[in-house]
């Protein structure tokens, strides 16, 4: 295993015993502040850039975009899908905007691979601005359905995936909507990602008939079949195998796409993760599993529940990259990477992103019993992934501080306006009760042996 | 004849218990019924309100047990509990604390880890966490991280690993975090928990308790609102309870740990939070018997879990109606104590369930079958059974209440089941 970020993790996890007196006393930031002279350099990165080049490679006249750039996202905020297709189109307009070159700092682990993927992003100013909105939403609905959660509009359980970002706004920028992906209960960031309104979400989240799933399927299952979003799943370790249904299919048929297969650190102890990445490399399916390491498996930290706390190199038939899932360039890079991979027709690759979440498992738990506040405060502090593209952003005086400031409170008067157009939303029918367990809805439905004469409705 | 065989043995534990017993016999019921007072503390309980009925095959001496505070030693075993119409779900006996329903899970479980080495919990985070319901809170400081196995998750696995060491003689208690999850050990539950003993030709016994929360909570979604107890109870070679009261979630945890046989412990999401008063002494409750809730001449219902609660709320409007039913918390789903449920069914000829189950396949459905065969020619009217709706739990809060069996509801099919005949 390439030596990196996570053999210091490793090195002092084999030091601590599993005693009652170790619990939760490691994370991943304070034995790198601890700097007992582990390979840590490259394990948080203190700065959130190192430097920003032009693609020629010598520092240009920094150049201020009109400053109706900002202003015009920020109307455009309701319409982000089609937005979207606009930039693929009009081609001209990307010629023109500046190409803004972004170091990775933190470098990948490779497991049975050659190359890697590229240390530096290819971006410009729509691109940057695109991707900082899209995480603030991201980040901006979930605090809202904290506050919901708390006032009972939405109930159950509701996993937020506020830190975490990065992960699915990189992914996103790297495949497009025939791609498949599929992930499991912490799913609202995902959704948003792959196109689904932040009306819809709310609405599913709070049982309304106007939810991507009728309100008959809550936080957990959002679906959407028209941009190839597979859900939203309750059991742990049921995307795998499923997402390996996925990739038997679109080989089946052909298609030129791939399937990202998200789970946790959580999930990875799962049986049938091994069965379906056996299969998958069995039968070279085009298929990322994407690790969402987060670290905490519920309350369980990741070198208590597993011996090997990595994820990305346990199938020795399987290649795998390790990436920070905090910055959104090297998820991008990674993730165009694993894309060609894929798509080369050499089967499965595994993706594990280095990620945090900052509030706990689901709102039913505080999050703070098994880590430190300090930890979370730190990561926050050091190694925010909506921090990064902001800082990148005002060094290439893309926009001010005080635009981003103005975008900041109109995205949150957008999610804020969505949520209240979401609690006014009806619930559903009392006869959708019943509607869809089948197909035909059929129901149940027993015939006699003389056929037509005799019909009873079985219970 | 069996009142009298069944009152020396009460009396017999009586003194040895140190309360004085006043035996009366009623006419209605077979056992012997009797009150108890006692000299030390008269104002601590409600003489009067509560009857401790035993059967004749009643009480045995469980060994050295020491416990910590109590007053007496003797496990009052095989006793069932009646409670007076006015005081639904609290059972005063002589010196008692008031708990919750998890509390009272984990005194249970306390006690059996201090009284047997070789009882264990082996579920995810039971340890430091203490337990995602908190019924394990404080025991990995008290016992250890052996005794309170934190597992990563990977129930098929654990599960098998603990009826592994079940087999060897270890006495793990599995916790399910949500009953759910324990679909990815159906194999191991259905194939080698419930078959072995069987198979093995009586080598190898399995003592687990498989626990966990399951039933229809607040909006949990589909995956996480399952009723398990339909797909095991076919599974030969398990036994199936579910608790419902603080005193009997207490009684029949420390049951099914001393049990031989596998016992699955199925718990409801929403009674973690029910409060009522337990008995300082030491009991535990017979893993096979149904516990009867109110007495009545009119219609047996019969349900357990949660429903019990929709069924006693029913029973108020029902009492101002002017019907008696007679509510019978089965408790036992695998066995059905057909004793109880046929004495009830001898005295009032209609029988209600009401179940939380689906109604394809659920316990009401084969729970009505054992009736129709033994007791058809006691019934005056056909078994009516409400059950939960044929659906994946929706998450909308308006259409889960339609999904489960609501009060209004059991009215309405009682006085539908009191009319006819």
């Amino acid at each position: 295993m390439k030596k990196g970020c996570m053999s210091s993790t490793m090195k002092l996890a084999a030091s601590f015993p599993l005693t009652k007196s170790s619990r939760s006393l490691l994370s991943p930031l304070e034995f790198s502040t601890q700097s007992s002279g582990n390979n840590i350099e490259s394990r948080i990165p203190w700065r959130a850039w190192t430097s920003v080049k032009n693609h020629h490679g010598k520092q240009q006249q920094h150049m201020r975009p009109p400053s109706g750039t900002v202003a015009a996202y920020s109307a455009q905020s309701e319409e982000q899908p089609q937005q979207q297709e606009e930039e693929k189109t009009a081609d001209e307009q990307k010629t023109k905007a500046r190409e803004i070159v972004v170091e990775i700092p933190v470098d990948y682990d490779l497991h049975l691979l050659e190359s890697a993927p590229s240390r530096s992003s290819v971006t410009n100013s729509e691109d940057l601005m695109s991707i900082y909105h899209e995480m603030s939403v991201i980040r901006r609905v979930e605090i809202t359905a904290d506050m919901l959660f708390k006032s009972q509009q939405i109930r159950g359980f509701c996993h937020l995936y506020d830190g975490q970002e990065a992960v699915c706004v990189g992914m996103e920028k790297a495949l497009n909507f025939d791609d498949s992906v599929i992930t499991a209960y912490r799913d609202h960031g995902i959704f948003i990602g792959r196109g689904g309104t932040i009306f819809e979400t709310f609405s599913e989240l709070m049982g309304k008939r106007t939810g991507c799933a009728n309100g008959k399927g809550g936080s957990m299952h959002l679906y959407k079949r028209e941009n190839n979003f597979w859900g939203g799943w309750g059991i742990v370790g049921t995307s795998p195998p499923l997402g390996t249904g996925l990739a038997f299919a679109h080989k089946y048929l052909k298609k030129p796409n791939v399937v990202v297969a998200i789970y946790g650190d959580g999930a990875a102890n799962q049986g049938q993760l091994y069965e379906a990445q056996n299969l998958a490399a069995l039968w070279e399916l085009p298929i990322i599993f994407l690790i969402e390491n987060n670290h905490f498996g519920m309350g369980t930290a990741e070198w208590r529940a597993s011996k090997k706390p990595a994820y990305y190199d346990r199938i020795s038939y399987i290649p795998g990259v390790k990436a920070d899932g905090m910055d959104v360039f090297a998820i991008k890079e990674a993730f165009q990477y694993c894309k060609e991979y894929c798509l080369g027709g050499k089967g499965p690759i595994m993706l594990e992103a280095d990620t945090y979440r900052y509030h706990g498992h689901s709102m039913s738990d505080p999050g703070s019993t098994y880590r430190s506040r300090n930890e979370i405060q730190g990561i926050r502090r050091e190694r925010d992934p909506i921090e990064h593209v902001r800082k990148i952003i005002l060094q290439e005086e893309i926009a001010t501080k005080e635009e981003l400031k103005d975008l900041d409170k109109q995205i949150r008067r957008d999610v804020e306006d969505a949520a209240a157009k979401a609690r006014e939303a009806e619930q559903p029918r009392d006869d959708e009760l019943f509607a869809n367990i089948y197909k035909k809805d059929s129901g149940l439905i027993a015939y006699g042996c003389d056929r037509k004469k005799t019909r009873i409705q079985m219970p | 004849m069996a009142a009298a065989v069944a009152s020396q043995a009460v009396a017999a534990m009586a003194s040895v218990a140190g309360i004085a017993v006043s035996l009366a016999s009623s006419s209605s019921s077979q056992v012997a019924r009797l009150q108890l007072t006692t000299p030390a503390a008269p104002s601590s309980f409600g003489i009067g309100r509560c009857h401790l009925l035993t059967r004749s095959s009643a009480t045995s001496d469980f060994g050295s047990t020491a416990p910590k505070k109590h007053a007496v030693s003797k496990v009052a075993t095989n006793a069932v509990v009646v409670i007076n119409s006015d005081n639904y779900g609290s059972a005063l006996l002589y010196f008692s604390h008031e708990l919750l329903l998890f509390e009272a899970l984990r005194e249970g479980l306390e006690e059996e880890l201090d009284r047997d080495p070789t009882v264990c919990v082996i579920g995810e985070d039971v340890g430091h966490y203490g337990g995602s319901y908190k019924v394990t809170k404080g025991f990995a400081e008290k016992f250890g991280d052996w005794r309170l196995l934190d597992t990563p998750i990977c129930e098929n696995s654990f599960t098998g690993m603990a009826i592994g060491a079940a087999m060897t003689g270890l006495r793990p208690v599995i916790e399910g975090m949500n009953m759910g999850f324990l679909l990815l050990a159906y194999n191991q539950i259905a194939n080698n928990c419930g078959m072995l003993h069987y198979t093995s030709g009586g080598q190898f016994t399995i003592p687990v308790v498989i626990r966990g929360p399951g039933g229809v909570g607040r909006q949990l979604g589909a995956e996480h609102s399952q009723r398990l107890e339909s797909y095991f109870q076919s599974v030969p070679g398990l036994q199936m309870v579910a608790c419902s009261t603080p005193y009997n979630a207490k009684g029949l945890m420390k049951a099914a740990i001393r049990s031989e046989n596998p016992v699955i412990l199925f718990e409801h999401v929403l009674l973690y939070n029910l409060k009522e008063k337990i008995p300082d002494e030491e009991y535990i409750c017979c893993l096979e018997e149904a516990e009867l809730v109110r007495p009545g001449e009119d219609i047996t219902i019969l349900t357990y879990s949660r429903m019990r609660y929709h069924v006693t709320q029913a029973a108020k409007t029902l009492v101002n109606k002017g019907y008696d039913p007679e509510i019978i918390d089965i408790r036992s789903l695998k066995p059905f104590d057909m004793y109880t449920i046929g004495q009830s069914v001898k005295k009032t000829h209609r029988v209600l369930i009401v179940e939380e189950c689906m109604r394809t396949g659920g316990i009401g459905a084969s729970l009505r079958a054992a009736i129709m065969e033994n007791f058809f020619d006691e019934l005056d009217a056909p078994i009516g059974c409400l059950s939960s709706q044929d659906v994946p739990t929706p998450y909308s809060g308006p259409l889960e209440e339609l999904t489960v069996v609501q009060p209004p509801q059991i009215v309405a099919a009682v006085e539908q089941l009191c009319m006819r005949g």
